[in-house]
């Protein structure tokens, strides 16, 4: 029989085949399993494998077929995965049979994305809950669809052995799993049980173990309860965790981590157990509940003598941090102890979170009672989120664990830019493409292991994305740390861009709601460098993405002492006093001039008529400090923000009616003129209203409220007027103080009320964690000139 | 002559001519007294022993030039002396240059050289040769002075700023940020409840005990300009080692940290006059901290930290509550950072 008669009696003779090159977070996800059960539906042979690029098929089928096997990539992708493209090339037909999944190749270039972290699956907990189950009560399982994933992974492509699993060899029933393509598991990189797997231990404080892997967690539970202090390794780091209710232990907590008022983090059960406590919206349930499990702040139920937990929680603050458990062992924690615990981040002030067993023993050992350990590494450390739903919209406080690495997109292709970040509350942004990597929150890096944090960080991305820096763009503070590194780590030839603080704000809102257009940008801050050499934190700019023109601020104020006027509000409330009567204040009949030392008041004054480490400053944040402090509410803070927060909360309190009213605040034109500056927003003038209606007694909530007011009131006059006058008619917000709900609120709703469209953050904070973006979003642009 | 003209200096006090003679052989000269001076000749002569001989200069311009605990005159001496006395010498003999301001009161000047004899005196050293220029108002501010000094080092003692290694502990001879804070204050005409005193003393006797005691040091500096943080950033480059200090072993007194506080300036950074940092092997330390404290300006030394192989040419602190922070090299003006 001739040979061309055989060929064309093939049933398959109508069999193409391609080769299909998928990108984007399609690796640690259960991706392969997935193309294999799509594969044996669709009647498609070939094979699979990760590649550095992401995932690529050699697939053959009928033309039909692989059309539809194609489309359901897309459209129905596993829970985790998200899928950035299908490249299709035609290849010839081999007439394979069957569908295989191969080991991995690493390729030269690394387009893949790694997952962030994901907490457990339902499917698990079940089985974990199921006493038949040979993973019951096992605090490490997981599966492709759940799990630990950038906390882990040392290099891509994400296999085993680049994990925190190559010390642990699969035992032959996990072996199965892993190996068997309709199993749940099936390439699932964390994959263990109890015989194979990472194990959890309880220790003392001095690290001598007291229980072994069956009763450490239910004693753990029991010693919480008891009111002890636990060191709890988790994900991402440790937290020190202790019972929510039991006031004592928080107080302790709070003493031995020389934390006397920053609101601690809480982890429930469930979100029905959360709305015993605090009031829960869709929105906020939905945020509670999803994989990347964030914090998230919602208002306390009731008064703080309302509530069943400790009032050391969060004192002075309206609102909650709650979480719900995320790893497996959270849920058994929480099963054997108490059902609310307080679960703050376990570091020293002003360090990394420990992710090192004993390096944890060496830091917590005069603050945890016991230590609650396991031996699966964390290889890079991630803390926890923080958002909060503000207009029915996810706002970050913090973005790190459960969204970092995920890119954020941008509108079009860019150089390798780095975004060195800001000086605290820094994270780091290197750019692929049209994708910009913010980093994991880092912190503030006038700490060595931050800093040394920050360098691991960068090393890590580059690896993981496979770039070199080719632009570098810091802030335009010489004094920051990450502008020093910015100087001292790349060579001469790398092109370096300063980016003043409040553009990268306004720019970093920009990308991400993808204006390439002037815009008006209100950014109400803290502390920012100025081009004028004054430290800004009160501006509207004319911005576009390379450039900026500062067309009106807050009044400038004497800032005395520098730094120290940020850590003791009365500093500015004296700052404010001064420039609003002069020296006369200090014959003021106030309770904030009588709180003080008058030799303090009055050395402050000295420093300011001389002008002796006085810098000025335009600063949202310490105007809203200053008013704190004169109102009585805080004289120094012992976090970040602590006074103006609490000035918010005053006016937000629920039994007090809104009062709308607001204080004089004056527009006028900068005398001398400067630099494009056409407003200055001067609110000394409802200074000296509020310094009357403080001797009249008015309630300080009321004050408050009007004081917020007349910032909003200011700002979006100032605004109306530049919009008009430069016809545009885009609004952005950004800058740390519009974490402020009074602010916030008001201001949206007098800038839509005034037909102008507003854009905000919802993807990066708008306060400093999102700086990074913004540098290298500027820098980025300016590269295309 | 009025009587203003009689009780300033004057632009002929510095023109070679009588007047010039007058000021020197009648008020310099009888203050200054030694037979190397007394001779007259353009330049002092005097014989050495054989060896290794230091040599440093400086200038100061220093406003105001009276403040608590002392002024630009003893200043300008104890300054030399502990330059000298920083190489690991014995001070021998200075040089002193006036640059003085047209109208500077006769009665100012007495004083400034006469504190100048007192501090010569004090260090045991000889103001040998000098020279004195009056300048019209505006050309210099009230007096400037210039000091060079030379002195012996004794055989075998090798210090310098690049011998530091790791291991060694870091000796302070006193608290910080005293001479920097009382002229600040004076300056600027701050005034403050509590007592803001210069430290400015000469350092050579207890340079002297440490290095006769058989002790090994490897450094000595004094922490003047730029104060203790910018010292040991400089020591730290030039011997390529790094250093931590311990927030609470650093001595400094109660109303200069109050003062501190209260300006937002950090005290690592202020000046010191009369302080030297030593930096010497760990098993010598207790030993040399205790020649240090026995002597008249070092009552309130102390060991505030070490040096170690990590991060080479950085310096941190480790705070009260734990945690390390960068003590930076100040450069310029502190610009609030904290958001
Ligand atoms: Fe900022
Ligand atoms: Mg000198
Ligand atoms: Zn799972
Ligand atoms: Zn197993």
């Amino acid at each position: 029989m001739p040979a061309t008669f055989l060929r064309t009696q093939m049933p398959d003779s109508d069999c193409i085949a391609s080769q299909l090159d998928i990108s984007g977070v399609v690796q640690g996800v259960g991706f392969r399993p997935f193309l294999f059960a799509l594969a044996a539906r669709h009647k498609i042979s070939g094979e699979v494998s990760n590649t550095a690029f992401g995932v690529r098929a050699r697939v053959e089928g009928s033309p039909a077929s692989l059309t539809r096997f194609v489309e359901a990539i897309t459209a129905h992708p596993p829970m985790l995965a998200r899928v950035d493209g299908v490249q299709t090339t035609s290849v010839p037909v081999t007439g394979a049979s069957g569908f295989k999944i191969i080991a991995s190749r690493t390729g030269s270039s690394r387009a893949t994305l790694i997952s962030p972290d994901v907490c457990v699956c339902n499917d698990c907990l079940k089985e974990m809950e199921n006493p038949e189950d040979r993973r019951f009560r096992y605090p490490f399982i997981n599966c492709t669809n759940c799990g630990p994933r950038f906390t882990i992974i040392e290099d891509i492509p994400y296999d085993r052995p680049q994990t925190a699993m190559k010390q642990f060899a699969m035992c032959p029933d996990c072996q199965a799993e892993y190996d068997n393509p309709a199993d749940r598991r099936f390439h699932a990189q964390p994959n263990a049980c109890p015989v194979c797997g990472p194990q959890v231990f309880l220790t003392d404080s001095k690290g001598q173990t007291i229980a072994g892997p069956d009763t450490a967690i239910h004693q753990a539970g029991r010693l919480l309860a008891r009111g002890k202090i636990l060191a709890v390794k988790g994900l991402g780091g440790f937290h020190l965790a202790v019972d929510a209710g039991d006031d004592a232990a928080v107080l302790r907590l709070r003493r031995r981590k020389h934390r006397p008022h920053k609101p601690f983090a809480l982890m429930a059960r469930s979100g029905s157990a959360v709305s015993a406590f605090a009031d829960v919206s869709k929105e906020e349930l939905q945020l509670l509940t999803g994989f990347n499990r964030p914090i998230v702040l919602l208002r306390k139920k009731g008064s703080d003598a309302q509530m069943e937990l400790s009032r050391k929680i969060a004192p002075l603050n309206p609102c909650l941090g709650v979480m719900l458990p995320y790893t497996p062992l959270h849920y058994l924690l929480l099963d054997a102890g108490p059902k609310v615990l307080v679960m703050t981040s376990g570091n020293r002030p002003g360090e990394p979170l420990s992710i090192d067993n004993q390096d944890a023993l060496d830091a917590f050992s005069h603050i945890a009672d016991y230590f609650l350990l396991h031996n699966r590494d964390i290889y890079f450390r991630a803390d926890d989120s923080i958002v909060r739903v503000q207009a029915g919209q996810t706002r970050f406080i913090r973005r790190s664990r459960g969204y970092a690495p995920l890119p954020i997109p941008l509108s079009e292709d860019l150089p390798f830019v780095l975004g060195c970040g800001a000086g605290m509350k820094n994270t780091l942004c290197l750019t692929r493409k049209n994708q910009a990597f913010l980093s994991q929150h880092i912190g503030d890096l006038e700490n060595r292991k931050t800093c040394d944090f920050y360098v691991q960080t960068l090393d890590h991305f580059k690896t993981i994305l496979d770039i070199t820096p080719e632009i570098v763009a810091h802030d335009l503070h010489p004094g920051y740390m990450s502008t020093r590194f910015a100087k001292d780590h790349f060579a001469e030839q790398i092109p370096r861009v300063a980016v003043q603080h409040h553009h990268a704000h306004a720019v970093s809102c920009m990308v991400e709601n993808d204006l390439d257009e002037p815009v008006v940008a209100i950014v109400l801050d803290g502390t920012g460098y100025g081009t004028d050499g004054h430290i800004w934190g009160g501006e509207i700019l004319v911005a576009t993405r390379k450039s900026f023109v500062r067309k009106a601020h807050l009044r400038y104020l004497p800032m005395p002492g520098g730094d120290q006027a940020v850590l003791a509000p009365w500093r500015m409330a004296a700052a404010l006093l001064y420039t609003a009567f002069g020296r006369n204040f200090l014959d003021l009949d106030l309770p904030f001039i009588h709180d003080m030392d008058p030799c303090h008041l009055d050395f402050v004054c000295q420093m300011m008529e001389k002008k002796v480490n006085t810098p000025q400053t335009s600063s949202c944040g310490r105007l809203c400090d200053a008013v704190s402090s004169l109102l009585g509410i805080r004289h120094k803070i012992s976090y970040d923000s602590q006074a103006a927060m609490e000035l918010e909360a005053v006016g937000t309190t629920k039994d007090f009616a809104p009062d709308p009213a607001s204080y004089a605040c004056e527009l006028r034109s900068p005398d001398p003129a400067a630099d494009g500056v056409e407003w200055i927003i001067d609110v000394i003038p409802g200074i000296r209203e509020i310094v009357a209606d403080i001797c009249a007694r008015v309630p300080v909530q009321q004050i408050s409220q009007r004081f917020h007011q007349t910032l909003v009131h200011g700002f979006f006059q100032a605004a109306h007027r530049i919009t008009a006058a430069h016809r545009v008619d885009k609004v952005v917000l950004s800058g740390g103080v519009f974490n402020n709900d009074l602010i916030f609120n008001a201001m949206m709703g007098s800038l839509k009320q005034g037909g102008l469209s507003v854009y905000t953050h919802s993807r990066v904070p708008p306060g400093d964690g999102g700086i990074a973006l913004g540098q290298a979003a500027v820098a980025g642009a300016l590269s295309k000139d | 002559m009025n009587a203003e003209k009689n009780n300033t200096i004057l632009l002929d006090h510095g023109a070679g001519g009588k007047a010039s003679h007058a000021l020197f052989s009648e008020m310099i000269l009888p203050l200054f007294s030694n037979e190397y001076l007394a001779m007259g000749d353009d330049g002092a002569v005097y014989s050495v022993p054989a060896g290794k001989m230091a040599f440093s200069t400086d200038s100061y311009v220093v406003d105001p030039i009276f403040f608590n605990g002392g002024n630009i005159g003893d200043l300008a001496v104890n300054g030399t002396v502990n330059d000298i006395a920083m190489c690991g010498a014995i001070p021998l003999y200075i040089s002193v240059g006036l640059i003085i301001e047209e109208g500077l009161p006769i009665n100012d000047f007495q004083e400034i050289i006469t504190s100048m004899a007192t501090a010569a005196d004090r260090a045991g050293v000889k103001i040998v040769t000098g020279d004195t220029k009056v300048v019209p108002r505006g050309k210099a501010d009230k007096i400037f002075i210039n000091t060079s000094g030379v002195g012996m080092i004794p055989e075998g003692v090798n210090v310098s700023g690049s011998r530091a290694l790791p291991g060694d502990k870091i000796i302070l001879s006193g608290t910080m940020a005293d001479h920097g804070i009382a002229i600040l204050t004076a300056r600027e005409g701050l005034t403050f409840d509590g007592d803001l005193k210069t430290d400015s003393a000469p350092l050579n006797h207890m340079v002297k005990t440490m290095l006769s005691s058989g002790c090994e040091v490897h450094v000595l500096r004094d922490p003047t300009r730029g104060g203790v943080g910018t010292t040991l950033n400089e020591i730290a480059s030039q011997s390529g080692v790094g250093m931590t200090l311990f927030e609470k072993d650093l001595p400094i007194k109660k109303p200069v940290n109050g003062v501190c506080e209260l300006l937002g300036f950090d005290p690592l950074y202020i000046a010191n006059e009369g302080k030297l940092l030593a930096i010497v092997p760990e098993k010598q330390a207790s030993k040399v901290l205790d020649l240090i404290k026995a002597d008249t300006f070092g009552k309130n030394a102390a060991i505030i930290g070490e040096v170690t192989d990590q991060r080479p040419g950085k310096v941190f602190l480790e705070t009260a509550i734990g945690g390390q922070r960068l003590v930076d090299m100040l450069t310029g003006e502190q610009l609030p950072r904290i958001c």
